[in-house]
């Protein structure tokens, strides 16, 4: 914790508390949440406990002062309150959890199994009995301590939707007894690639918003990048959880540079000064920590990638050679038409838009506006003015982003007139 | 401990091939062993197809019995066994067999305890 002092100075007061149970609450949350449902084998009383403890402190703290241990503050009085819980419950089940707490309540906190039991939460919330949407909401919920609110308007729906989505989620860990547990080690791999799936959803979801006029939504990004965090802090040995948050750190490296005053600005026009470059050499150095591992996997091998881009300090002196080798290893570990994409972008680079134009034309993503918009800069750059108008229209009629729309239609607007007599047939002399 | 039923989600109409069913009565046998050996097994059982199914309803103070499965569609349930195991991870390890046994989707449900 940060600030330990009573807010009773000078410009202190009741603003000052409040605001430090709302840290409180997002940095320990996760934390009481984990410990807590592995001392009463229930989640949801758990996080009710968590929840009035909270409550409770918001009422305490701006007169009492801040605790010198807050995080040990909510989490005594979060097992107090499950106590109560029980007491009132009080069946035979929860009479054996009671006397489980109450014998707990000796254990010195922050210390020993602490770490294990934020990663079992990580592999509950995240368990593939889940649907997706469940997965990344409790995720955002338990670990993260974000309001049901707050995930909400993050993810575009209403509040009920998702407390509805979060409520049964719930339910079905109770249920069907979904384990409060870190995987065996034959199913970790898989368990674990399914975590790593929906923090890197958390961060792609802030980074390019699918509707609305927000490109970035930036809470999401840093709560991905907290999340991912948390992941390399629990699983040091895990190669992809650097890998996943190397690439968010470098991704994110470029926000402040990514949109303009006239809608989305590509790679190659962004302001490089502008970049982060703390989250660079962050990213660069989990890159390079990744590689002495020799144990590559999409996440590593993507943020590699990234590292190249950043390394470049003009778009002209990125070496596009390295880029088309990494997406060749991308390819291999983990083949897809959009990572085929994009290696057609960098072999354009390499061996001119022709050659990258064909590698792209038997793509099936007709229905992803990125793969209008390659081909239509594909296009453009051959001098094919006509087929490039017709493909940034399919491009800006596949997107929500107003950002991405608002690029697209500028760059489009910027093309040279199609001769007339010739119209698609000048493409040869292009 | 808690109780599972694993459903055998079976398609409507035709007949499987019979090589391919005398080797999933087989492989379904084998498992249904190995449920029994380790400890977990509870009950399990294969239907007739829903053809063969009467439904009752009880109306203004009557049964009212009808021909036919409650609803026709494209899957019925075809069979299922019920299990007794420590959590949903443990219950998903046995579903995962008896889909490969079978060839066919499992869809496994916690009994209310």
């Amino acid at each position: 914790m940060t600030a330990h002092g009573a807010p009773d100075g000078p410009g202190g007061g009741p603003t000052d508390a409040e605001r430090q149970v709302a840290a409180v609450f997002r940095a320990e949350h996760g934390r009481a949440v984990a410990i807590l449902t592995r001392q009463l084998g229930d989640l949801g009383v758990a996080e009710e406990a968590v929840q009035e403890a909270f409550v409770v402190a918001l009422r305490r703290w701006p007169t009492d002062g801040v605790p010198p241990s807050p995080a040990g503050w909510i989490l005594t009085t979060a097992r107090h309150r499950a106590i109560d819980h029980l007491r009132r419950e009080s069946s035979r089940a929860d009479r054996h959890a009671q006397a489980a707490l109450l014998h707990a309540r000796d254990e010195p906190p922050e210390v020993g199994p602490v770490q294990d039991d934020r990663l079992r939460l990580v592999f509950t919330c995240c368990h593939p009995a889940l649907a997706v949407p469940a997965q990344v909401a409790l995720t955002l919920r338990l670990l993260g301590g974000l309001t049901t609110a707050e995930i909400a308007h993050a993810f575009l729906v209403p509040e009920p939707t998702m407390a509805q989505r979060i409520v049964r989620a719930k339910a079905k860990i109770r249920d069907a007894r979904i384990p409060y547990r870190v995987p065996r080690d034959e199913d970790l791999p898989d368990r674990l690639t399914g975590v790593l799936a929906v923090v890197y959803l958390v961060f792609t979801t802030g980074h390019t918003a699918v509707a609305g006029d927000s490109l970035v939504r930036e809470d999401l990004c840093a709560e991905a990048i907290r999340l991912g965090r948390l992941l390399v802090e629990l699983m040091p040995d895990e190669p992809e959880a650097l890998g996943l948050l190397a690439l968010m750190l470098l991704v994110d490296s470029r926000r402040a540079t990514r949109v303009g005053p006239d809608g989305l600005v590509l790679l190659a026009d962004q302001d490089r000064s502008r970049w982060d470059t703390a989250e660079i050499a962050e990213g660069q150095a989990l890159v390079r920590r990744c590689l002495r591992r020799g144990r590559p996997g999409p996440y590593q091998v993507q943020a590699a990638i990234q590292a190249v881009h950043a390394d470049a300090p003009t778009a002209a002196a990125t070496d596009w050679r390295q880029v088309v080798a990494l997406y060749d290893q991308l390819l291999v570990l983990a083949p897809s038409p959009v990572v085929s994409l994009n290696r057609a972008v960098a072999v354009a680079e390499v061996d001119g838009p022709a050659a990258g134009l064909a590698l792209v034309d038997d793509l099936p993503l007709t229905r992803f506006h990125v793969f209008h918009a390659v081909r239509a800069d594909l296009l453009r750059r051959l001098g094919r003015s006509a087929e490039a108008a017709d493909e940034y229209a399919a491009a800006i009629a596949a997107t929500d982003n107003a950002a991405e729309r608002a690029h697209l239609t500028r760059t489009r607007d910027t093309l040279p007139p199609p001769t007339p007599a010739a119209g698609a047939e000048s493409v040869s002399s292009g | 401990m808690a109780q599972y039923l694993l459903s055998v989600m079976e398609p409507t109409g035709g007949t499987p091939d019979p090589d391919l069913l005398r080797q999933v009565v087989q492989d379904v046998e084998a498992l249904d062993r190995t449920m029994h050996d380790e400890g977990v097994w509870v009950f399990a059982g294969g239907l007739h197809s829903p053809s063969t199914a009467t439904v009752l309803r009880a109306q203004d103070g009557q049964v009212v019995v009808t021909d036919g499965p409650f609803a026709e569609g494209k899957e019925h349930l075809g069979g299922f066994s019920v299990i007794d195991v420590d959590d949903l991870d443990a219950a998903l390890e046995w579903g995962r067999r008896l889909a490969v046994a079978t060839t066919l989707p499992i869809e496994v449900r916690p009994f209310r305890s």
